[in-house]
């Protein structure tokens, strides 16, 4: 099911290389030579935002509008990000989304595994409805249940917390569960009947058995739910009032808000919303990877 | 995509009901452990649906006929939020920005993500190191990527005009110009492809080589092998990409929200920006409620005719 990434030389491929004539081998490495010297010319199309960042988080305020522009700023002002803490309470905002995100993707992950293993590995009649209503709800419009959703935590007086940002999570969500159950039904079935025969209860199956097993679904779904509560603009923007309980988006907007003519220190703070998250990426990439693959499989 | 998800429901269906045959009226005691466990393992999810779709839904079509600010009593106003809808120019003017970011976005969208995977598909050394680079702006958090192109897009410094002008372009006013403001929106899509981009790369590199080589022996060439196996043999693939590049595109908010607030004239006015405004920037809480409704409807329409169409062009081929 999962496929390796990466080039992969095939026999069929070396086959037909080496009956290849000369001319023939000449005009394929002038046409890989062009097609490498796109790949790099789109890398670096594709690297300008982050360096625009870096470079301008770095810069004195009469370096920004110099041109040409500077992309390395001589010398660096690493000044600039005490700075931007000093401006305004980063620090808090960091905290309040390190809360946040750690109580949704806790709930997140919880969630998937028990749905999960509850559509995979239990056998029981209604089963595959709620896999079907699982399936459709992935292609819902969120927007739709935007305005009543917020009215209801409105009238239970959750607006102004935090837990409309990480309750709806332990309820699980369809594309998170869909990945788990996708993992899970590739675990052979004789590993959860054999514990069966053993007069193992379905719950302990899943503890003991199961999850244990399940490390790179776990993965994909903390990842996907960590960075969809990090990057979660709209429900903060919605539900959070107090400017003390702002997350970093929220932070970031109020920074650009006050200080928008100051780029050097808006870069700076978005810098500092953007480097926990490419910090992650490159470290857990594989799961990143696998995790999007799995959301793919929808497709076939 | 359901379509193959169905069929194979249906087979767990039957292989259940083959098992189970032998039961007449009662169940086992095994089989009503399970359906007890299976109902409480999944009753997150079952009252998430409830609570969070389904519940609200309901209610939201309740608000479509009140008229209420949070504060007053809500009072009823039967077909007024609807009048209302159909009168108010910015509701098509929301409408037509949406589908113009929609239908000429998603395409572009999928034809770089498509080219991307294409290329890093090929057998170039030191391809994890372009995954890399061509996914980077992909985990961008969005708030943080629309404050740089805020500035990439500047008229007088931004780095855009810069390259612009080393082939001879004079400086574009991108998001103070109604004209380009929409164009910036969507170039500035083309660079968060990432996802679609992976899932295109899995699927090449899913294709059977025995499929391949079925075909070299046939006669196909390079060209022919890729357009003519390959690519019908992914398009469930592009379909789905297609079908969650729509729903997303059409539902598309913080950028607009940071970079222009719907400016200049209204012209990136996107169809949630105003349901956001109407509901938590003046409180019309029926009116918002209605809006997310044709919204609603006009993204199931445009899904329920891409699945109509796909029957014309996507390939289910069974197990691949």
């Amino acid at each position: 099911m999962m496929t390796t990434l990466g080039p992969h030389m095939d026999a069929q491929y070396l086959k037909e290389k080496s009956r290849m004539s000369r001319r023939a081998r000449l005009r394929r490495q002038t046409g890989r030579g062009l097609l490498l010297i796109l790949m790099l010319t789109l890398s670096v199309a594709f690297m300008v935002p982050l360096v625009w960042l870096i470079s301008t988080s770095l810069k004195l305020p009469g370096q920004v509008f110099l041109q040409p522009i500077q992309w390395i700023p001589r010398p660096p002002q690493w000044n600039n990000y005490p700075e931007v803490f000093r401006r305004l309470p980063f620090h808090k905002f960091i905290l309040n989304t390190l809360k946040v995100t750690a109580l949704g993707t806790s709930g997140a992950v919880i969630s998937s595994l028990m749905v999960g293993f509850g559509l995979s590995k239990i056998r029981w009649p209604g089963r595959e409805l709620l896999f079907t209503i699982l399936v459709g709800t992935m292609m819902l419009p969120g927007i739709v249940s935007m305005i009543p959703v917020f009215i209801m935590f409105k009238q239970i007086d959750w607006v102004g917390t935090f837990k409309p940002l990480w309750v709806p999570a332990w309820f699980g969500s369809a594309f998170h569960i869909f990945l788990v159950r996708q993992y899970m039904l590739t675990l052979p079935n004789e590993l959860n009947e054999a514990a069966k025969i053993d007069g193992a209860s379905n719950f302990s199956i899943l503890w003991r058995v199961i999850v244990p097993l399940c490390g790179p679904a776990i993965a994909s779904v903390a990842i996907f739910s960590f960075l969809g509560h990090y990057n979660n603009f709209m429900g903060p923007l919605i539900y959070l009032s107090e400017n003390e309980m702002y997350t970093i988006p929220l932070g970031l907007l109020w920074f650009q808000g006050r200080f928008g003519n100051f780029w050097h220190l808006v870069m700076a703070a978005s810098m500092i919303s953007v480097a926990p998250v490419i910090a992650l990426f490159f470290f857990a990439q594989s799961y990143f990877i696998q995790g999007v693959q799995f959301s793919g499989l929808a497709g076939r | 995509m359901v379509q193959t998800l169905d069929k194979r429901s249906e087979e767990v269906a039957e292989l259940a009901t083959i098992e189970q045959a032998p039961r007449n009226l009662r169940m086992s005691r095994a089989a009503r452990r399970d359906l007890r466990d299976g109902v409480l393992l999944c009753m997150p999810y079952i009252l998430g649906v409830v609570l969070l779709w389904l519940g609200p839904m309901l209610y939201s079509i309740f608000l479509i006929t009140q008229k209420w600010n949070m504060l007053m009593p809500a009072k009823y106003v039967g077909a007024g939020n609807i009048k209302r809808m159909l009168a108010d120019k910015l509701v098509s003017k929301a409408l037509f920005n949406t589908a113009y970011y929609t239908f000429v976005g998603v395409p572009l969208q999928l034809a770089v993500a498509f080219a991307l995977a294409v290329l890093l598909n090929l057998n170039i050394k030191g391809q994890s190191v372009f995954r890399t680079i061509y996914y980077l702006p992909s985990i961008t958090p969005a708030v943080a990527t629309a404050v740089v192109w805020v500035q990439m897009l500047n008229p007088q410094y931004g780095v855009i005009n810069t390259v612009l002008g080393w082939f001879g372009v004079a400086p574009i006013k991108w998001l103070f110009d109604p004209t380009f403001a929409m164009p910036a929106f969507i170039m500035m899509s083309l660079f968060s492809v990432g996802p679609a981009m992976i899932i295109f790369l899995a699927g090449l590199q899913s294709v059977p080589p025995e499929v391949l080589e079925a075909a070299t022996i046939d006669g196909a060439n390079n060209w022919s092998r890729f357009w003519r196996v390959k690519v019908p043999i992914i398009s469930p693939i592009v379909f789905f990409n297609m079908i969650m590049g729509i729903i997303g595109s059409f539902q598309v908010f913080t950028a607009s929200f940071i970079m222009t607030r719907g400016g200049p004239q209204n012209a990136t006015l996107f169809f949630v920006l105003y349901i956001y405004q109407q509901g938590f920037e003046l409180f019309k809480m029926g009116y918002a409620a209605t809006l997310s409704w044709l919204l609603f409807l006009v993204i199931m329409f445009f899904t329920a005719i891409q699945f109509g169409l796909s029957k014309r062009w996507v390939y289910y081929g069974g197990e691949l």
